[in-house]
């Protein structure tokens, strides 16, 4: 089952030159981008963990693009994103997040309910892939 | 951009032509621009001028190469500014990368001015991310090291220069076409920094000498400098400028550029406290004038004794 999450999910995967195009554009408004990675897809995982620190002050595509090919290398079994942080005085927070790699095989999430008093039932989701301990799931 | 398939409209329309006017592509790409506001806005730096045509033209040509289908390779365009103090290499380096950014060379033009502290790390491991996250700030355009024989430091064995220095190369070799890297110093000691690191110097495609100014080209430069504050040396302070020069230039820490702009600063401080003392109504005339006696009162005309003591 094909994840969610963040801005052009619902779109086939970004080619490099589409993500290049994308990054370039976060940096000409003047927005940080950093690059997290998770191998928890809960939808409520919103804390990742960071690759590197997120890249201030940085003029061209090429840097990120070239961060984020050490990324996949260590972590490419994994989601991976991008997001462009807004600094400036009022926003201070991100203004686009995108995935850019996500595991070969997504396994999906599994739905439990649990019947409470009466005829109310509770619902609540769990990853898979969340059985196996962290760091090895998609291995 | 070497095949012939992926250049499509500009090589398949060239090609037909299969000719290409160097003197129009220098007109509309903003070389000449360029290169006429440095002729007006630099005073004196001869031999600068001349490299950086020559420098230009050959980037022209080898564009008109690629575009024709001629060149593969990517140019080398790392540069080894060298000359005394204020004489103009950060000034260079700026419109050099502008010139860089309008031919094509570099995607973004910007020019990220560094020193040893910003690529060398204080302890163990901290020198790799710090050169690295300065190389990336640069991608795109041009990285400016002032002082970059400082980066070596063969008295300290242990020093983390080296380890800055080995990512400098590495970057320098394989990434050609993300970023530019100038080398900027004195001449006598970058000459040291180049024969102990051979590595840099065979990477260094262009190296550029900044000649000191002449003191004419001072009193040019001084008089620029207050034309663009909206002030003006009356001839018996032109004419103090030129002493003042002269003195200066026999004193130690001499920065040409530098030094004149500082003296100008303090001379503008000068005129401010006499016309202040003198009290009055004041026209705009008076406003911006320096007169001689504001640059007569300087240190440099009453410690000449002293001074050149200091000499011998």
């Amino acid at each position: 089952m094909r994840m969610t999450q963040g801005t052009f999910s619902f779109l086939p995967d970004l080619s490099d030159a589409q993500i290049a195009a994308q990054v370039q554009y976060c940096l000409d408004q003047g927005w940080a981008v950093s690059i997290e990675f998770t191998d928890d897809p809960h939808p409520r995982n919103t804390y990742w963990e960071m690759w590197e620190n997120p890249m201030f002050d940085v003029a061209d595509a090429k840097a990120v693009i070239d961060e984020l090919a050490k990324a996949r290398e260590a972590v490419g079994d994994r989601y991976i994103r991008l997001s462009g942080f807004d600094a400036s005085h009022g926003w201070e927070s991100i203004r686009l997040s995108f995935i850019v790699n996500r595991p070969a095989d997504e396994p999906g999430l599994h739905i439990t309910r649990e019947n409470g008093p009466g005829r109310t039932i509770r619902y609540t989701t769990r990853a898979y892939a969340a059985d196996r301990p962290a760091g090895r799931r998609y291995a | 951009m070497s095949t012939p398939q992926q250049t499509e409209p500009a090589a398949a329309q060239s090609a037909a032509e299969d000719a290409i006017d160097l003197r129009r592509e220098y007109e509309e790409s903003g070389v000449a621009a360029i290169l006429d506001e440095l002729d007006r806005d630099l005073i004196g730096l001869k031999p600068v001028k001349k490299r950086i045509r020559e420098i230009a033209a050959l980037l022209l040509v080898e564009r008109a190469r690629k575009q024709l289908g001629l060149a593969h390779e990517t140019l080398t365009l790392h540069m080894s500014f060298t000359g005394n103090p204020g004489t103009g290499k950060t000034t260079v380096a700026l419109r050099m990368a502008d010139l860089l950014h309008r031919l094509g060379y570099v995607r973004r033009g910007q020019l990220v001015t560094v020193t040893r502290d910003d690529l060398v790390g204080q302890y163990i491991g901290h020198t790799a991310p710090k050169t690295k996250e300065v190389l990336k700030k640069a991608i795109g355009g041009v990285l400016f090291i002032d002082e970059a024989y400082y980066l070596y430091r063969p008295e300290n064995e242990r020093d983390y220069g080296q380890e800055a220095i080995e990512i400098l190369l590495q970057v320098m070799e394989n990434q050609r076409e993300d970023l530019v890297v100038i080398l900027a110093g004195y001449a006598d000691r970058m000459e040291r920094f180049f024969t102990s690191n051979p590595g840099f110097r065979s990477r260094i495609a262009h190296h550029v000498e900044f000649p000191d100014y002449a003191d004419p080209e001072l009193v040019g430069i001084a008089e620029q400098m207050l034309e663009r504050q909206n002030y003006r040396l009356s001839e018996s302070g032109r004419e103090a400028l030129t002493r003042y020069i002269g003195r200066r230039r026999q004193q130690p820490h001499f920065a040409n550029g530098r030094s004149i702009r500082n003296a100008l600063d303090r001379s503008r401080m000068r005129q401010a406290n006499r016309l202040f003392e003198r009290g009055g109504t004041l026209s705009s005339e008076e406003l911006s004038t320096i007169e001689a006696e504001d640059i007569l009162a300087s240190r440099v005309f009453t410690m000449q004794v002293a001074g050149s003591e200091d000499e011998t």
